[in-house]
């Protein structure tokens, strides 16, 4: 099994859930982060005093799918979430030793 | 309320049998107390207007502060707003009207002279006919003092102790404000003197900015402030409640300057307080805008928190003389006040005093302008003007550091580093503003 990790724009979260559902995933975490990457700072004016803007908001998805379905869901996240223009994004794929689901006890495979 | 012309005509009517009766004097004719009725109407209303102003301040500063220091703001608003109700029925108002019972004529009135209202009931011959009710007049001058407390709170928020803050609105309601107030108001030496202040630029507005002023610098900025030269912002967690204190703010002054025509019995007098509205309105209105243009000049972008405060400095510039101007001079003299905000909120950075919520740029420098502004259209010289302006600053001013520092050296006035960097709301009352969305 693998956990995918992928930040996109906030704003791309639900054309991303849809194709996701279509592609077959029947579950996700989302968390709401700030971050940069080559789409760094920039400054703003508080009353009168300047401050440096570093971080954007950004919206973290995170998946945990079998290893046959990898490639699909990356797929998918990147067609879905690209703008072309920077900010949209970083994709990571980590292994998962144990899954487990607590309502019946299911595990691994069964559990995703 | 639109006045029902018929229903005036019936009244007189009704009066008349009374009036071809009236061989016995008794029985008073509408003439007689409608301008008492009217006048205590005015204050009960334009009191009940100022007291939304403590809603306002509320709103203002909650907004403006960040949210682990939101419940402490609201805390610190409905207390010393009922600290100040308590203390000016205690000592205050008598001390700041004291009509003949001086204890040094035009400079002190009685001490721990508590409030007593009219008899429930009062006859028109025992009332105040020429006036209005004890309970309306201590009541609208009452919600002035809370005011002037408010200032303080914005100004200082997020870092200053809860108790030691009240203990200083306890004497800033009980004797400072209402000893300066009994100069002008009370009829005391300044008022001799013909100083002119309408509503209260000096004796309200530049008293809080003073006592602000004297706390700021005694409390010290906030941690990270004002770090290796640069100054750093610490932006409010609600500018949409700040939007909306600034709005009952703005409404709550029309009968702050509407009120203190202080009568409304006649022809005269109730144009007059439509005169004020009218005035009032305008100045806020110009106070905006000429914040929003320069914030657009200078900052490439438009700064909301300078346009709520330029509107706010506006309504203090006017509150000097509200009724003399005419549109177009409440016009520009809220602009110059909106003016004078955008440069002053900068400028205490530079001298390392943080004001929160820029409660010295609007209520002290704008109140220093609404006094002076009054030369232009009102009853007063630049001299008897300065000369209110610099009694007021400092004897509020050294009286204010005075109970600062001594409140400092006993008590302290400061939490603590860490309390600070954790926020008042879990140090000083242990809740938050918003418990959902933080670690819980």
């Amino acid at each position: 099994m693998k956990l995918i990790i992928a930040t996109i724009k906030p704003f791309k979260l639900e054309e991303v859930r849809e194709a996701l559902t279509e592609a077959g995933i029947r579950g996700m975490m989302v968390t709401e982060i700030k971050g940069f990457g080559s789409q760094s700072g920039h400054t703003e004016i508080y009353r009168g005093a300047e401050y440096a803007v570093n971080f954007v908001p950004k919206v973290k998805i995170e998946i945990v799918v079998t290893d046959t379905m990898v490639d699909q869901i990356v797929e998918t996240i990147t067609k879905t979430a690209q703008t072309g223009k920077i900010g949209d994004g970083k994709i990571f794929v980590i292994d998962v030793n144990q899954a487990v689901r607590v309502r019946t006890g299911e595990k691994d495979e069964d559990a995703i | 309320m639109k006045i029902n012309k018929p229903l005036l005509v019936g009244m007189a009517l009704t009066a008349l049998p009374t009036l071809a009766l009236a061989q016995d004097a008794t029985t008073p004719s509408f003439d007689e107390i409608g301008p008492y009725i009217m006048t205590t109407l005015l204050f009960c209303m334009a009191g009940f207007l100022v007291f939304f102003m403590a809603a306002g301040f509320a709103m203002l500063e909650g907004g403006l502060v960040r949210s682990k220091n939101v419940t402490m703001q609201m805390t610190k608003n409905i207390s010393l707003y009922s600290f100040a109700a308590v203390m000016y029925w205690l000592i205050g108002f008598n001390l700041m009207y004291p009509g003949d019972g001086w204890s040094v004529v035009g400079w002190l009135g009685p001490f721990f002279s508590v409030t007593t209202l009219d008899p429930v009931g009062v006859s028109a011959a025992d009332a105040a006919l020429d006036y209005a009710s004890i309970g309306s007049d201590f009541f609208f001058q009452l919600v002035f003092v809370a005011a002037t407390a408010s200032i303080v709170s914005g100004a200082l928020a997020e870092r200053i102790k809860l108790w030691p803050f009240l203990i200083f609105v306890v004497v800033l309601t009980g004797v400072l404000y209402p000893i300066s107030g009994s100069w002008k108001w009370g009829g005391g030496w300044l008022d001799a003197r013909g100083f002119s202040d309408f509503a209260g630029s000096t004796v309200v507005h530049s008293v809080g900015g003073w006592a602000a002023l004297a706390g700021a610098i005694v409390l010290g900025p906030r941690i990270g402030k004002y770090k290796d030269g640069r100054v750093n912002p610490m932006p409010g967690s609600n500018l949409a409640l700040a939007t909306l204190g600034t709005f009952i703010l703005w409404l709550g002054w029309f009968g702050f300057n509407g009120g203190s025509q202080l009568a409304m019995g006649t022809v005269g007098d109730v144009s007059d307080v439509s005169r004020i509205f009218a005035n009032t309105n305008m100045a806020a209105a110009t106070g905006a805008i000429a914040a929003l243009v320069l914030t657009q000049l200078l900052y490439k972008k438009v700064d909301l928190t300078m346009v709520l405060n330029g509107a706010l400095a506006g309504l203090v510039s006017i509150t000097a003389e509200p009724l003399a101007p005419s549109l177009f001079g409440a016009l520009w003299i809220g602009a110059v006040g909106g003016v004078i905000v955008v440069f002053a909120v900068p400028f205490l950075d530079k001298m390392k005093i943080d004001d929160v919520v820029g409660a010295i740029p609007v209520h002290l420098f704008a109140g220093i302008w609404g006094t002076i502004a009054v030369v232009f259209y009102g009853d007063a010289t630049i001299t008897t003007q300065l000369t209110g302006i610099v009694a007021y600053g400092v004897f509020t001013f050294i009286g204010s550091i005075a109970v600062w520092y001594i409140l400092k050296a006993t008590v302290g006035i400061r939490v603590s580093e860490e309390d600070e960097i954790n926020g008042l709301d879990m140090s000083e009352l242990g809740m938050e503003a918003y418990p959902e969305f933080s670690k819980g």
